[in-house]
């Protein structure tokens, strides 16, 4: 049955992406389609609910398109209903938010049929049952987002961006397409069924598995391929840029999943290895560039690096685990990296969604000429705080029960028999908490520029607060935050036929366990309770104000603001972002991103002003994409000369590899 | 199968073979055009001689074209052309014979090397057919890029296509519809070249295709 459902939804979504370019111009087309949008992925979301809760699952249905020998087919499994949530999740939430905030898109014809288009290629990829109905669906996603990275085609950055977005999009499903042909074999079983049944040799499961963690890994923004993703996630519009980080990335980590866990069916330690240490440097490298970040959307862009990252540590945690049958610890792994998924998902799309708020009411993409909106706009300011202390991992919020179940992972990590990751796994643990810390410094600076202190332009003065349907759908999100953190058992024993068809064996069930508490190996081990955390913080949060207010005065007392002593009133003096992160970007970025800082003084008497300028180099760019870049351009130089041959010269070459082929031919025999 | 049989489609086999490295050295066109129809007949010797063999009357048909089309009609045209454009006193040779002749056999020993080993559901015959019949169209691709002057280019594609029906002969079971389809299509491929090569005479007042080239050079110059 959900699969029937889930298709007629792939089938709705596309009607209204044609629906929206025919339409478009008028006034009541963003209303309609994001009517329509909400309708369709409530559907899709209540079906993959209802798959992932009863268990209708399993069922396989052909498509009449596809390859000719293999033909198309589509089936949804626990995993896929689980992702299925996600992304009808985040279709609902941003078509509701949609609803307000895409009454203001100067252009709707750029916007509005890209967005159905791109959950129905979203729906699909998730549904597929072979490669041909994946990839298709892989690049149709891929195009419609470029198409909505584009939406804003006149800035210059925009059109870089998308230029960067669309190369690497492609680069990713040519490395998919590639994983593919080698899992099909000679025979070419291009359906998933039947790679299922192959058992690859070790060289060829090792080539799919850098492949697909090259190709998904691009998609996710796995470092050091991340780096279209913090371009293109914040040049399209706000919804699309929450769709694309909480959601896109999670159909990335999919695609990885469903390959090395499902297709392939020799997990090696190697494999893992690989995968635990880039999820930890992706992690940090992340949240660093995260820190160093002035614009909002670029910031959560690169946060969501950090949070791909963390899923990946337990994914290869997972992969650890089920290479020396230790299937109870992997589950545990798996499932703490689907939470991740789930829950960064909410969070992500939460704080994109304020982050189009503030763009929206002031103009400003940069930090630093924000400031004060939380008397502006006192809902955002609300809802974005449960946002940033979310992912920032403070419990009682959801993000500190997924974080905290990897590490529960990654403490049972020595007890692999493998010296290898036996050494890298702790090391591991070292670099998530850092990157955990860094985290929260990171969404202290970024709640603390935007909404605290006082305004530092007119125009951060003058916003207001966002639209009804916004604050809904990001209160809605700032709830399932709040849920998801408080009784996070349930989704746990959700989980559990996910990770039960992956790694053969399930987290134990929470649902008995009293007071709401989750207990992911035993008792005696280690267990969590947001409840009894939220109850406390509550009472002695309760308990102190009351006490203030018994002891000290109830009154409000406005004064003068304290101007550090300074005589200059200029409302750019407060204190900015750079200068929060200036201790962490001197110790830990001085040496990783090279930065260069420079203050330039007027000499004594000039009354020029000081200034100071800070150059940030990635060292991604440095080391693998320029290299790479030149080599190309080098090697398209050298071969544009073929374009001005001789005929003759053309048919020496034609010969020359007729003879060079025929001599290999003869040679190997 | 008789040893005599066997020598004598050896006999006209290994001739073509000879015919090939023939054009390949003679560098007056007059007396290419003629090498190429004594190739030609051999060819259509070959092919007869394969249709008693096999019992395989179709073949005759095949020998007649290949004996009508290639051996009297486009060596003709051929000539008449070479006549009209004035050329029938030119001689022309890119490489000199000696690497050339050196290349050729080289070609040879290339082709026996790649089919002799092949012993699997094949005689003998189509074997040594197979062998020199790629070795002719190894040469006539050779010869196509030894050579500037247009004619003596369609030349050397006429003589890898001997090559081809040489190949396609000596399989058994070659149905007719597809060697008279090929014949036809080299009938278009003649009467597309010939119409090209009056063309580019007429454009640039001779058939050496350096002046293509040249021509060719300046344009991506002059972008």
């Amino acid at each position: 049955m959900p699969i029937r459902v889930g298709l007629a939804c792939v089938a709705a979504y596309l009607v209204a992406a044609v629906l929206a370019a025919a339409v478009g111009g008028r006034r009541v087309a963003p209303v309609l389609i994001y009517g329509a949008m909400t309708a369709v992925s409530a559907v899709g979301l209540g079906s993959a609910l209802f798959a992932l809760v009863t268990g209708d699952l399993k069922t396989q249905l052909a498509l009449p398109l596809g390859l000719p020998l293999s033909g198309g087919s589509v089936r949804i499994d626990a995993l896929s209903a689980f992702f299925l949530l996600v992304v009808n999740l985040g279709g609902v939430a941003a078509s509701v938010y949609g609803l307000g905030y895409g009454r203001h898109e100067r252009s709707p014809l750029r916007v509005l049929p890209y967005i159905p288009a791109y959950l129905a290629g979203m729906n699909l990829v998730l549904m597929a049952d072979d490669a041909f109905t994946f990839l298709v669906a892989w690049e149709f996603m891929s195009l419609a987002s470029w198409a909505l990275v584009l939406a804003d085609h006149r800035r210059e950055e925009n059109a870089r961006a998308a230029y960067i977005y669309i190369v690497m999009a492609s680069a990713g499903t040519l490395c998919l397409l590639l994983t593919f042909g080698l899992l099909a074999g000679p025979d070419g079983g291009y359906a998933f069924a039947a790679m299922r049944e192959t058992v690859e040799p070790p060289l060829i499961a090792g080539l799919v598995f850098l492949l697909a963690l090259a190709g998904a890994g691009s998609k996710a923004g796995l470092a050091p391929l991340h780096i279209w993703l913090p371009l293109a996630h914040p040049a399209a519009p706000s919804h699309v840029s929450a769709l694309m980080s909480g959601v896109m990335t999670k159909v990335a980590i999919y695609g990885f999943i469903r390959i090395v866990f499902d297709l392939v069916n020799a997990p090696a330690s190697w494999m893992s290895l690989i995968v635990v240490a880039l999820g930890g440097i992706t992690a940090v490298l992340g949240v660093l560039y995260a820190l160093l970040q002035q614009d909002i959307k670029r910031l959560l862009a690169y946060s969501t690096v950090e949070n791909v990252g963390i899923v990946f540590v337990g994914l290869g945690l997972a992969l650890a685990f089920r290479a020396h049958d230790m299937s109870v610890p992997a589950a545990l792994a798996l499932t703490a990296a689907l939470l991740h998924v789930l829950n960064h998902s909410f969070f992500k799309s939460l704080l994109f969604f304020g982050a189009g708020a503030v763009v929206h009411a002031s103009g400003e993409r940069d930090m630093e000429r924000l400031g004060g909106l939380i008397h502006r706009m006192p809902h955002t300011a609300v809802v974005f705080l449960i946002g940033c202390a979310a992912i920032s991992a403070l419990p009682p919020l959801n993000g500190f029960v997924s974080e905290w179940m990897t590490f529960q992972a990654i403490l049972v990590g020595p007890q692999l028999p493998h010296w290898g990751l036996k050494l890298i796994v702790p090391a591991v643990g070292a670099l998530l908490a850092l990157a955990t810390a860094f985290a929260a410094a990171c969404f202290v600076k970024l709640f603390g520029m935007i909404f605290l202190g006082r305004a530092r332009t007119p125009a951060a003065r003058t916003a207001h607060d966002a639209d009804g349907f916004s604050l809904a759908a990001m209160y809605g999100l700032a709830a399932l935050c709040f849920l998801s953190g408080i009784v996070p058992g349930i989704l746990i024993d959700v989980l559990a036929p996910v990770a039960q068809t992956l790694v053969g064996a399930r987290v134990p069930e929470q649902s008995g366990v009293a007071w709401l508490s989750v207990v992911p190996i035993a008792a005696s081990r280690s267990s969590y309770n947001g409840l009894v955390i939220f109850s406390f913080l509550i009472c002695s949060g309760v308990l102190t104000a009351m006490v203030i207010h018994r002891y000290a005065t109830r009154a409000t007392r406005r004064s003068a603001f304290w101007d550090c002593g300074y005589p200059d009133p200029s409302l750019a003096t407060q204190y900015s972002g750079s200068s929060f992160v200036m201790p962490i970007r001197r110790v830990f970025g001085t040496a990783l991103f090279d930065i260069r800082e420079t203050v330039d003084m007027p000499p004594p008497g000039a009354r020029r002003p000081a200034r100071f300028s800070l150059k940030i180099f990635d060292p991604a760019w440095r080391f693998a994409y320029g290299p790479a870049t030149r080599a190309v351009w080098t090697i398209a130089g050298k071969l544009n000369r073929l374009q001005f041959l001789t005929i003759r010269r053309y048919l020496t070459l034609v010969f020359a590899a007729l003879i060079v082929l025929l001599i290999v031919v003869a040679a190997w025999r | 199968m008789t040893s005599l049989q066997f020598d004598i489609a050896h006999l006209l086999a290994g001739g073509m073979l000879v015919l090939s490295l023939l054009l390949l050295y003679q560098d007056r066109i007059l007396a290419t055009l003629n090498v190429f129809a004594l190739q030609a007949i051999v060819l259509s010797l070959a092919v007869a001689w394969q249709a008693y063999v096999q019992g395989a009357m179709h073949l005759m048909v095949t020998a007649v074209i290949a004996l009508v089309v290639k051996g009297f009609v486009i060596p003709g045209a051929l000539n008449r052309i070479v006549y009209r454009l004035g050329i029938h006193r030119e001689i022309e040779q890119v490489i000199g014979a000696g690497p050339t002749m050196l290349t050729g056999l080289g070609l040879i020993a290339l082709s026996i090397l790649l089919v002799m080993p092949v012993k699997v559901g094949v005689t003998a015959l189509a074997r040594e057919d197979l062998a020199f019949a790629l070795a002719v169209i190894l040469l006539g691709l050779l010869m196509m890029i030894t050579r500037r002057n247009a004619v003596t280019q369609i030349v050397g594609f006429m003589s890898l296509e001997n090559g081809l029906i040489l190949a396609a002969t000596g399989a058994k079971g070659m149905p007719l519809v597809v060697e008279i389809s090929v014949a036809f299509s080299i009938l278009i491929a003649f009467s597309v070249f010939g119409i090209f090569v009056f063309r580019i005479r007429e454009r640039f007042d001779t058939v050496d295709l350096g002046a293509l080239d040249r021509f060719r050079r300046e344009r991506s110059t002059l972008q």
